[in-house]
């Protein structure tokens, strides 16, 4: 061993309380760094796993617009017609071809899943109960393929859809408010007038409220009909992707393909993803100025150790030891308290971020959560080390160098 | 090979606090193997500036000093350390060893520094500059438990550890009691004559002085009798 680190180490150990002390600054704010960066991702991952399993990740359709450019504007292009007050026009919003670009879009490399949807508006009349809700329309293999249908269905089964017959898949919460279940037969009416007997096939639970509320899957062909539309009608067509990350660059694509809007998760969850950034925004930030407060911590104590050495270190440089060597002998002794109470931060931090993923936590219905969600990443233990040696080192740097520079003689000559 | 160790030429220092005042004027002198030199003088008259300008640790002066015939005006602060290491062994008044330290591991640093030898073989020659001394039995002793003779006497063996060219004391009996200097004299007495080790000592003490090999007397900043 050098006898530069021999020196630091006996300085060290002499003094072991004030060590500990110091080191337990970086162990704190390293351990709650990992505590703090793991829930915090852990939570932002259920929010977003939660926003992604019932919702495609891009949503095509024709969205219909109360402005439109008039006939005059298209047939004299340089002029400047006014037209006043638009009213909307009794457009359909279908998706033309529909079925023509589900089957381009299932070709697309990357795509993993697309279902063509037929949504209405319904209400469903139970004897003297009359509740409003949304009637899908999908092809139920499909829809089973994109979203794992069959997984949440608590009551009855998918293939009851398939038969063609007037059969309706419907939402817990929906089944509940009009107290009914697999097998009995109630009536939808859609805005248009028309109206259906349906018999309940079976009862699905996505454990969103917003779904199970209001929702009923029924066959696709069963919808037209109701709507009194062909064979080819349909106004949705949702997406599932292998990689969910590159739902926006190509609903773009999509969007320049079809001339369809295209929606893709992201922009619809906005919101939630923002509210992610802030989450993390404001965990790092914390977490940082623990670990700069116990870099204070540090630089005191080196400090501190410094003054308390000066005798020692004239006779060290009569000896003949140089600057850099004084340097050494405190930078390491900064070093090595990093170095130890960095990896007892992480190994605290481990411990608590393992009880914390233990403890129960009664997050709803909605994110389907027992416990506290808490994310292992080995990546924010590497990072939290490192952090904490240089800080560390840094905090320590400025009083090893005053220590090179003390003049020997002053001191010497008493 | 020539017999002067130490050599200065024209050495020339100012204080400039509070005004401008030189502390030492025009020193010249030369220091022969095996001489063991006390510098004497009243306080104030730069005796002490003198021994830490010679020491290698003082670098603002004007004049050369020459040790071991190698000039070390000019050398850098780092070239000075390594030269101080090797060829210098200091023993203060006061400020004697390292206090987390044993004895033995004081002695030993110096050599350890330097690196000629393995450390089985730094710590032998490290017990035997201690047997020289009577303070072999104290070898493992914490030197914060040692009394201000037994440090002394620590001090000097680690002075002696890497066979400096020269020993260089700053009153190094100045804070011991009668017993212990007379010890301390005796044994620097014995290292000049049997290990031609050469000597140079400021002291306040006139018996010592007067029992050394030779004395340099000094008076404001001048040499009166070399």
């Amino acid at each position: 061993m050098s006898t530069t680190l021999e020196i630091a180490k006996t300085h060290l150990f002499a003094k072991k309380k004030q060590t500990l002390v110091a080191a337990l600054g970086v162990t704190f704010g390293i351990a709650m760094f990992i505590v703090m960066i793991s829930f915090m991702t852990g939570i932002n991952n259920v929010l977003e796993n939660s926003a992604m399993a019932n919702s495609p990740h891009i949503r095509i359709y024709n969205e219909i617009k109360s402005v439109r450019n008039s006939i005059v504007e298209e047939a004299y292009p340089n002029s400047l017609p006014v037209v006043h007050h638009q009213k909307p026009k009794n457009e359909k919003p279908k998706i033309k071809n529909g079925f023509v670009i589900v089957q381009r879009v299932k070709e697309i490399e990357g795509v993993s899943g697309v279902s063509a949807q037929l949504a209405t508006q319904v209400f469903y009349t139970y004897g003297e109960l009359q509740v409003a809700g949304n009637l899908a329309g999908v092809n139920i293999v499909d829809e089973d393929k994109l979203f794992n249908l069959k997984d949440k269905i608590i009551e009855g089964n998918l293939e009851g859809l398939m038969a063609g017959n007037n059969g309706v898949l419907m939402g817990v919460g929906l089944a509940k408010k009009m107290n009914i279940r697999t097998g009995d037969k109630i009536t939808m009416i859609v805005p248009t007038g028309a109206s259906a007997l349906v018999k309940v096939i079976g009862i699905f639970k996505t454990g969103i409220g917003a779904i199970d509320n209001i929702k009923c899957y029924a066959n696709i062909a069963t919808v037209q009909k109701l709507l009194k539309k062909d064979s080819h009608y349909l106004t949705e067509i949702y997406i599932r992707l292998h990689e969910p990350y590159q739902s926006k660059l190509l609903a773009h694509e999509l969007k320049n393909r079809f001339n369809y809007e295209a929606e893709d998760w992201q922009t619809a969850n906005e919101t939630l993803l923002a509210s992610s950034i802030i989450r993390n925004t404001m965990t790092i930030v914390v977490s940082l100025t623990l670990l700069i407060v116990a870099g204070f911590g540090i630089y005191n104590i080196i400090n501190m150790t410094v003054y308390d050495k000066m005798k020692d270190i004239a006779i060290l440089k009569a000896i003949g030891f140089a600057g850099g060597d004084i340097t050494r002998v405190f930078m390491y002794q900064a070093a090595f308290i990093g170095l130890m109470g960095g990896l007892a931060g992480i190994s605290l931090g481990f411990s608590l971020s393992y009880l914390l993923s233990r403890t129960r936590f009664e997050a709803g219905e909605v994110l389907g959560i027992k416990y506290f969600p808490v994310n292992f990443d080995s990546r924010f233990y590497i990072f939290g080390l490192a952090f904490g040696v240089l800080t560390t080192c840094l905090a320590g740097y400025f009083p090893s160098r005053k220590a090179s520079k003390i003049d020997p003689v002053a001191i010497l000559r008493g | 090979m020539s017999k002067i160790v130490l050599k200065t030429s024209h050495l020339s220092k100012y204080f400039y606090e509070p005004e401008k005042f030189q502390v030492l004027k025009d020193i010249s002198f030369t220091i022969q193997r095996g001489e063991f030199v006390s510098v004497v003088g009243k306080s104030g008259c730069g005796k002490s500036t003198l021994l830490y300008l010679l020491s290698t640790m003082d670098t603002d002066y004007e004049g050369t000093i020459e040790i071991n015939n190698e000039i070390v005006t000019g050398k850098t602060k780092n070239e000075l350390a390594a030269f101080r290491n090797q060829h210098i062994g200091f023993v203060f008044q006061f400020h004697y060893l390292l206090p987390e330290f044993s004895a033995l591991q004081n002695v030993m640093i110096p050599a350890l520094k330097l690196g000629n030898y393995s450390r089985k073989e730094v710590e032998e020659r490290a017990y035997e500059k201690l047997k020289l001394l009577d303070m072999q039995n104290h070898a493992l002793k914490m030197s914060s438990k040692l009394s201000g003779g037994q440090q002394q006497r620590v001090a000097i063996a680690r002075a002696l550890i890497n066979d400096p060219t020269l020993i260089m004391g700053d009153e190094p009996t100045g804070n011991l009691d009668k017993q212990n200097t007379q010890r301390v004299f005796d044994i620097l007495r014995e290292l000049s004559k049997s290990f031609e080790q050469t000597i140079v000592a400021v002291t306040h003490d006139p018996d010592f002085a007067s029992n050394s090999d030779r004395i340099i007397e000094m008076s404001d900043g001048e040499i009166i009798k070399k």
